[in-house]
């Protein structure tokens, strides 16, 4: 057991898990966030039909961060969750309302309307309310004694509603992206149209959000202004990605745009964790700290060695399953 | 009136699970069906078998959807609302929530896609598997979840160090004294559940005159199944019942309404138990019959309500009524499982109305029984949220205000009041337009009786018309 630091093995799995989550059903939730901008219904039901086998696995890796947490970080879940109490209430209810409207609007014609709406505003309220948990986990918590001491609201500020908007842009990012891979003709056209639009929108929030952070926690100032310069290099690949969504695009590839999002996803993902590490309960507690008891983490870890990659690999059959192009009108079933 | 935040979450988290349980109970149940079902048309290739299954698929998804969102809400409201809980026990409960995940809930979304929308993309052997994984998956599910809520109410397995649970023995944590009889019990009142509101829909269409042949079969199927597994249910519920006796003699007590410590102890049928006078109003009782159940001896000693402090006494009242709701439902399910039998002779249970009829009045009992079953064996811990260790108010989050507790608990009741009525209202369109030849289904409102629908009582012609989808 001394070999292995089982902490840190668990920080590798819990940080994959979420970002698997931010991907997978961040481009679900993207296409929810432009919902409302779709050409027509025949590109709702395109996008919607994109989505519906796959959407169900995608959001069980949240699930899964959730529970994760709780058997590896326990502080972080016993002291994010009545933190962002309210936050997270918002976030349940619009991802319940998203979920059903991926059955009761197929099944309603009268109110269809209504299950967009429900679709939209879901996707929109959940990708919201997840950007301000990065934002909170940024500015950190008052915790005393393992236990959250701060009051209902402390989560929301100016910073947290950026990063809130920033990742409903990032979302629509990734939805637009993963659209122009799965559909043809106007609908894919659209998608085309309004990428390099919501890359401007995330290119301009990430920029006032990575000089915004150093002044809301002096001790990111110090992690990228200090001694260590080789983290520059995740912003650089996260613009070099941008780049790539952009040419990509110019040149009406359908695979790029969508990998080289992921790219960025990725490189602002690892420069948020640098920023941050080790620290987990910002701004005193670290992923030693919060960890739960070895022999539990050890008990979890022989499960998910295997399980995993099982799970991975079902997963990826799926996706390959339902490959290849949604076409107007085509329902599956 | 000064709110309080730990009667709040505990109404919140009742509320919540109550919802979210009546849908995996009916999943439970259903999966199995749609996959024997699918094994059937497989190796028979009688089409029959594939109506029903498609049939099924249909209102399946419908309710294994709500079941997931509801079920979303479950993992983080052990945190948003029982944080000093979730910290305690996080290293026995994380674990056991973890490989839920793992072994159940991927499972379960990623072949339950294959199954809605991979019919004609996979093969049908495939697609068969996908059934049976579905299948697995909400018992894998079933069996965590169990494991992890029987140990609040038996703990076995672990010491509390410093307000945290360490976990000894993972095999007595897991299969921890009542959890293979409250598996068990859950696991059967599944199938009963899932038996009943098929027999009970299957029985409206024979009523209708849809597909006769493909509906007997499926009432045949049921009835047959209930008959065996009505009683069985009855027998296991008896030997949780004295598990419960051995583990937690206050909430036996509470369930019979026995105050005082005693033999020859009546089985009551009807009372108001009075907490505040440690006595009942308006006994009616057998004599003795209750120490011969749990004692098997009419002079059986049981122990009552008075072995325990009174601020450490469940509800009783709530208890009480709640447990004789669970037993007359599954009375009467016996009692209708054997008239099947009955009835069965030259094929009577296709034809009898009155029988058919009241099949399909029941198809809301068993969720009732489930649901009044729940609140037996939860409300019957209180005040102990880990039995004998740990109480509700020092499970609560401590930041946690009254009405930041409000918010949410009426957040929850509106939008769950908005995904059940909507919900409902799309799963009887599925049953109404179930079993017709496609030319047939409704595409106004003249082929079935239907009373004014909900939303809207505009006659338009091109209304909500036939499930554009799954079709």
């Amino acid at each position: 057991m001394e070999m292995f630091d089982l902490t840190l093995i668990w920080a590798f799995i819990i940080g994959f898990g979420i970002m698997m989550y931010v991907l997978m059903d961040g481009f679900d939730l993207g296409l929810g966030i432009l919902y409302p901008f779709a050409p027509d219904e025949d590109a709702r039901d395109v996008m919607m039909n994109s989505v519906a086998p796959i959407w169900d696995g995608n959001e069980t890796w949240l699930v899964l961060g959730g529970a994760g947490l709780l058997g590896a970080f326990p502080l972080v879940y016993s002291v994010f969750l009545p933190a962002l109490y309210i936050g997270v209430f918002l976030m349940l209810a619009g991802l319940i309302f998203r979920g059903i409207a991926f059955e009761f609007r197929f099944k309603s014609k009268r109110n269809r309307h209504w299950w967009n709406r429900a679709f939209c505003w879901g996707s929109a309220i959940a990708a919201f309310a997840q950007g301000a948990v990065v934002g909170a986990y940024i500015q950190g918590f008052p915790v005393e004694d393992f236990v959250y001491v701060g009051g209902a609201f402390d989560w929301l500020t100016p910073f947290s509603v950026l990063t809130g908007l920033g990742l409903m842009a990032g979302y629509a990012l990734l939805g637009a992206t993963w659209l122009i891979l799965k559909s043809e003709g106007h609908v894919q056209d659209w998608a085309y149209k309004i990428t390099p639009m919501l890359l401007a929108l995330v290119l301009f929030v990430f920029a006032v959000i990575s000089l915004w952070t150093p002044f809301v926690n002096p001790r990111v100032w110090e992690r990228w202004f200090g001694n260590i310069q080789l983290i520059w290099i995740f912003p650089a690949m996260a613009l070099m990605c941008s780049f790539i969504v952009y040419r990509s695009v110019q040149k009406r590839r359908e695979l790029a745009p969508f990998l080289a999002t992921i790219g960025i996803y990725f490189f602002t993902y690892l420069g948020l964790i640098v920023s941050k590490w080790p620290v987990i309960v910002p701004p005193n507690y670290t992923l030693w700290d919060a960890a739960s008891a070895p022999e539990s983490q050890l008990f979890l870890l022989v499960g998910m060695v295997f399980v995993i990659p099982v799970i991975l690999a079902y997963t990826a059959w799926t996706y390959w399953v339902f490959r290849g192009k949604v076409r107007v009108g085509e329902g599956y079933h | 009136m000064e709110l309080d935040p730990l009667l709040l979450s505990r109404l919140q988290f009742a509320f919540v699970i109550c919802f979210h349980t009546i849908f995996p109970v009916f999943t439970i149940g259903l999966a199995s069906y749609i996959a024997l079902l699918q094994g059937l048309f497989f190796k028979t290739h009688n089409p029959a078998w594939d109506r029903l299954a498609l049939f099924w698929t249909k209102v399946f998804a419908v309710v294994f959807g709500m079941g997931v969102v509801s079920g979303i809400v479950m993992s983080f409201q052990f945190g948003t609302n029982w944080s000093n809980y979730s910290m305690a026990a996080s290293n026995f409960l994380g674990p056991m929530l973890s490989y839920e995940v793992v072994t159940a809930f991927f499972l379960e979304a990623a072949f339950l896609g294959i199954l809605l929308f991979g019919r004609g993309k996979v093969p049908q052997g495939v697609h068969l598997f996908a059934a049976i994984t579905v299948a697995v998956g909400t018992f894998i599910s079933a069996f965590w979840i169990l494991s992890a809520n029987s140990w609040m109410h038996t703990p076995a397995g672990v010491e509390l160090i410093d307000n945290r649970f360490h976990v000894t023995s993972w095999s007595e944590a897991i299969f921890n004294p009542s959890f293979p009889y409250r598996f068990a019990h859950m696991a059967l009142a599944s199938f009963i559940t899932g038996g009943f509101v098929v027999a009970g829909v299957s029985a409206w269409f024979l009523v209708q005159g849809r597909d006769p042949e493909a509906n007997r079969r499926a009432l045949s199927m049921c009835l047959w199944l209930l008959l065996f597994l009505t009683p069985a249910q009855a027998v296991v519920g008896d030997f949780h019942g004295l598990n419960t006796l051995e583990h937690q003699p206050a909430k036996v007590a509470a369930m019979e309404g026995h105050w005082e410590t005693s033999t020859n102890v009546p089985l009551l049928l009807f009372a108001i138990p009075d907490q505040e006078a440690q006595a009942n109003k308006f006994e009616l009782g057998i004599p003795s019959l209750a120490s011969i159940i749990l004692t098997h001896s009419p002079d059986g000693e049981i122990p009552g309500l008075n072995e325990v402090a009174v601020d450490e006494q469940p509800p009783v009242i709530i208890v009480f009524w709640a447990f004789r709701v669970m037993v007359g439902i599954g009375l009467l399910m016996i009692g209708v499982s054997l008239m099947g039998l009955i009835l069965r002779r030259n094929g009577r249970i296709y034809s009898q109305r009155l029988f058919l009829r009241a099949l399909t009045g029941m198809i809301a009992l068993p969720f009732i029984a489930v649901l009044a079953g729940w609140i037996v064996t939860e409300s019957g811990r209180a005040p102990w949220l880990v039995y004998g260790i740990m109480t509700h108010a020092e499970g609560l989050t401590p930041s946690l205000t009254g009405p930041m507790a409000l918010f949410s608990l009426i957040g929850y009741i509106l939008v769950y009041a908005v995904v059940f009525y909507a919900g409902i209202y799309y799963l009887t369109r599925v049953v109404r337009n179930g079993m017709l030849p496609e030319d047939e289904r409704e595409t106004t409102d003249h082929n079935v009786h239907r009373p004014m629908r909900p939303l809207s009582a505009a006659h338009t012609s091109f209304d909500d018309d036939v499930d554009p989808v799954r079709s």
